[in-house]
């Protein structure tokens, strides 16, 4: 049987495993000094930054509610069906508004595209991660869940105008 | 010792009690529930991870809520299990490296017994926790912890023989086989430590001062695969053998055969400072000497002792997550080909040496 040669011999320090243990030693004290990564959830949360993509809202502004004209896009863009709008209209100057605008959250796949199809920048991701229901009918968000205040979204809009 | 407590009870008998029990409850106990949490918070802070933070500020009560658990759980016995056998393989285990306890000294004051076969007593009665080991593997009926329980058998039984050899070659030097006169001759500072030559000035310390360490070595490494750890650790080996020889074990019996690990691993630790640290020697001179409170030094020599010891046991818990498991085969070649052949090149150099 010919005997391989290796592509490198080990010199005599490397064959003595003692020097080559102790450099392994010293790899895990620096480890242990390091600064820990992890971080303990319900005390300390994770805030995430303005790219990242949670449950999808609603903008409301401050005195005209909601910025959705309830021109069905996100609806009919939605690969995962979870998005239902029922469109209405109203005297006021900007006269058509979601009647009802629902979201199934159990549905949603958070892939964005709602948010990136809207002409009128009212459908957006928050950095709302926590996501919690107990049955069914509450997993399906309706307008009171999904509106949120502009002012919370800015970091997102922002984020939305200069990459977008 | 003895002479105090049979003072106090008037009876030798229950002053023997005592003197036995004491290092249990004062120590091992309570060095367990400390060494498990060790290992946790060690083996997360070497990956970046915090370990145990719920139980009790910086999870220091998780332990004490484990041993709970564990006190709580059912004690099973499967159906095929040699029942005598099964019950009695932990307390056997435990019994063998709780033995072990009796020789170590802990200050000049304490040692459980003054015999003067120290050393030679802990090689024998450490010998014991195997049959323990072969017991539990072939009780179970479990062809894991058949498996785990001859490996460490195998394991066990080979690397005594380098231990054994180093340890000739320290008595070699200092002549005696009590861990307390080996302690009293290492006085004073660092440098009359054995690995250091021992207490004698002259060229023989010198000469020796690099076969110390080669003993050093070699005595670690074989206590490690006596203890059955990492990189050691064949026979409870997780990713092969589930848990080795416990598999089967629950409850309160798994918690001894943990209780037993972990008084092992303090055990060799202990005997390694004892040999070549000075034991309970301070490095550095004593402050109770230095103020003139002469009952001061015996708890300086406890607290010395009990660092240079979880120091070691620290050294351990290091390895273990430093390095990966060795396989059977190469754990045998470490021991027959490499380890027990430097031994006795080095048992054969300190006895050269210790002529002149």
């Amino acid at each position: 049987m010919a005997v391989k040669k290796r592509a490198k011999d080990l010199n005599i320090l490397e064959k003595l495993y003692i020097p080559e243990i102790v450099k392994g030693m010293t790899l895990t004290l620096k480890n242990m000094f390091r600064p820990r990564v992890t971080m303990e959830y319900p005390e300390q949360k994770f805030e995430p930054p303005a790219s990242y993509r949670g449950r999808p809202v609603l903008v409301q502004e401050q005195d005209a509610g909601e910025r959705c004209v309830a021109c069905g896009l996100c609806s009919r863009v939605c690969p995962a069906l979870a998005i239902e709008v029922q469109a209405n209209e109203t005297d006021r100057e900007k006269e058509r508004f979601p009647e009802k605008f629902e979201i199934n959250m159990l549905r949603c796949i958070f892939c964005g595209f709602c948010e990136e199809v809207c002409p009128e920048e009212a459908i957006v991701m928050s950095k709302d991660y926590e996501l919690v229901y107990t049955n069914r009918e509450d997993a399906i968000y309706g307008k009171d869940k999904l509106l949120v205040p502009v002012e919370q979204l800015q970091d997102r809009i922002d984020y939305l105008r200069n990459f977008k | 010792m003895y002479e105090i407590l049979t003072n106090i009870f008037n009876s030798e008998i229950i002053a023997i009690l005592i003197a036995a029990f004491l290092p249990l409850f004062l120590f091992i106990l309570p060095f367990a529930l400390f060494a498990v949490y060790l290992e946790r918070k060690v083996s997360a802070f070497m990956q970046d991870r915090l370990g145990p933070m719920r139980t009790g500020p910086y999870g220091v009560l998780q332990t004490v809520a484990d041993i709970l658990k564990l006190i709580q759980k059912e004690d099973i016995i499967n159906k095929d299990a040699d029942k005598k056998l099964f019950n009695l393989a932990p307390v056997l285990v435990f019994a063998g490296s709780y033995a072990a306890f009796a020789a170590i000294p802990f200050t000049s004051i304490y040692i459980g017994t003054s015999a003067d076969i120290g050393l030679f007593f802990i090689l024998a009665i450490s010998s014991l926790v195997v049959a323990g080991i072969l017991m539990s593997g072939w009780a179970s009926n479990n062809k894991y912890s058949l498996l785990g329980a001859m490996r460490s058998a195998a394991q066990i039984i080979s690397y005594e023989i380098p231990t054994a050899l180093v340890i000739l070659s320290v008595v070699m030097i200092t002549g005696t086989l009590s861990l307390n006169t080996m302690s009293e001759i290492q006085t004073a500072y660092f440098w009359n430590w054995t690995i250091f030559g021992g207490a004698e000035w002259g060229i023989q310390k010198i000469l020796l001062i690099p076969f110390m360490i080669v003993a050093f070595v070699i005595f670690y490494i074989s206590s490690l695969a006596e203890v059955n750890r990492t990189p050691f650790d064949i026979p409870e080996a997780e990713s092969e053998l589930v848990a080795g020889y416990h598999t089967e074990y629950s409850g309160m019996k798994f918690a001894i055969f943990f209780l037993a690990e972990y008084a092992n691993m303090f055990a060799v630790s202990a005997i390694a400072a004892s040999i070549f640290f000075g034991g309970y020697q301070s490095p550095f001179g004593y402050f109770g000497n230095l103020i003139g409170l002469e009952w001061l030094i015996p708890l300086e020599q406890l607290f010395w002792f009990t660092m240079k010891g979880l120091f070691f046991v620290f050294v351990q818990m290091w390895l273990r997550w430093t390095l990966p498991r060795l396989r059977v085969d190469q754990l045998m070649t470490v021991c027959w080909k490499y380890l027990i052949p430097y031994a006795f090149v080095n048992l054969i150099i300190i006895g050269l040496i210790s002529l002149i």
